[in-house]
């Protein structure tokens, strides 16, 4: 398999915090393109969910985000970087239940704090960073075949 | 069951995709929290919520959920109704409360959520 640049596919979408009219559209596209090159259906349901919670965290918490999808021969890897408030403790925002969600964001059906998890659960690599008062940045690979496993 | 059978048994209104009344439906999961629907939900699952905004066709077009039945009479919104048309999710909308149409459904033999999938 050539795993040369010419097959990749590298799209970057912008996301507006606070924007829940158009919230998750970024997802939908993703999921959409992913279809489109033919991945696996089980694979594009664990990435559009990991799209899908990475989205609304960056329209609930951010001013606003970058959403970069790079896809391979051998993987699907999201990189999605905000400026917000950032996370002062990551241990603490990965537990199940755990959220600082305000009354709008739990009336979006979300804010259960059940994202973070939801993405790592799904991801085959899942790296989290931030700084309090810069931001997130939310970096997920997800591998098309078990071998690509390092 | 037929989601056609399924209409009937909730009184529900068709609120669009009359075409795909004929989907097969072989369980059904209830909830407002849509992250809940993305951690525990299964493809092919019929979407049972009160959660009426456009996010609960995105998340069921995400888990690929075969048709939501929203309860208490609520029904999406404009941005709602327009993604399911273009996603091919038929919306369904019945006047029972969330509890008394999960009931009818087990009943009548939808099951829930596969437990592998609950548990993992």
């Amino acid at each position: 398999m050539n795993h040369g640049e010419e097959n990749e596919l590298t799209q970057t979408f912008d996301i507006q915090g606070g924007d829940f009219a158009h919230a998750g559209s970024v997802s939908t596209k993703i999921k959409e393109i992913l279809k489109e090159v033919g991945i696996d259906p089980a694979v594009i349901r664990r990435a559009s969910i990991v799209a899908y919670e990475a989205e609304m965290n960056v329209v609930m918490y951010a001013q606003k985000g970058t959403f970069t999808l790079r896809l391979t021969p051998g993987q699907i890897h999201f990189r999605i970087e905000d400026e917000g408030p950032g996370i002062p403790d990551i241990d603490l925002a990965m537990q199940e239940g755990f959220s600082t969600a305000t009354e709008e964001m739990r009336e979006m059906g979300f804010g259960a704090g059940m994202g973070l998890p939801n993405i790592k659960k799904n991801a085959d690599r899942f790296l989290i960073s931030s700084l309090v008062g810069r931001g997130t940045m939310l970096s997920v690979y997800i591998f098309l075949r078990p071998e690509e496993n390092p | 069951m037929k989601l056609r059978e399924i209409q009937a048994l909730l009184k529900a209104e068709v609120v669009c995709g009359e075409e795909y009344l004929d989907k097969d439906i072989e369980y059904a999961g209830a909830s407002d929290l849509m992250s809940d629907v993305l951690a525990f939900g299964r493809a092919g699952l019929l979407l049972i919520t009160g959660l009426s905004n456009a996010q609960s066709v995105r998340t069921a077009d995400i888990v690929e959920a075969k048709a939501i039945i929203y309860v208490r009479g609520k029904k999406p919104d404009k941005d709602g109704i327009e993604l399911a048309k273009k996603k091919g999710i038929p919306l369904l909308s019945t006047r029972l409360m969330m509890y008394k149409t999960c009931g009818l459904l087990f009943s009548h033999g939808i099951a829930g959520i596969p437990e592998s999938e609950e548990t993992k």
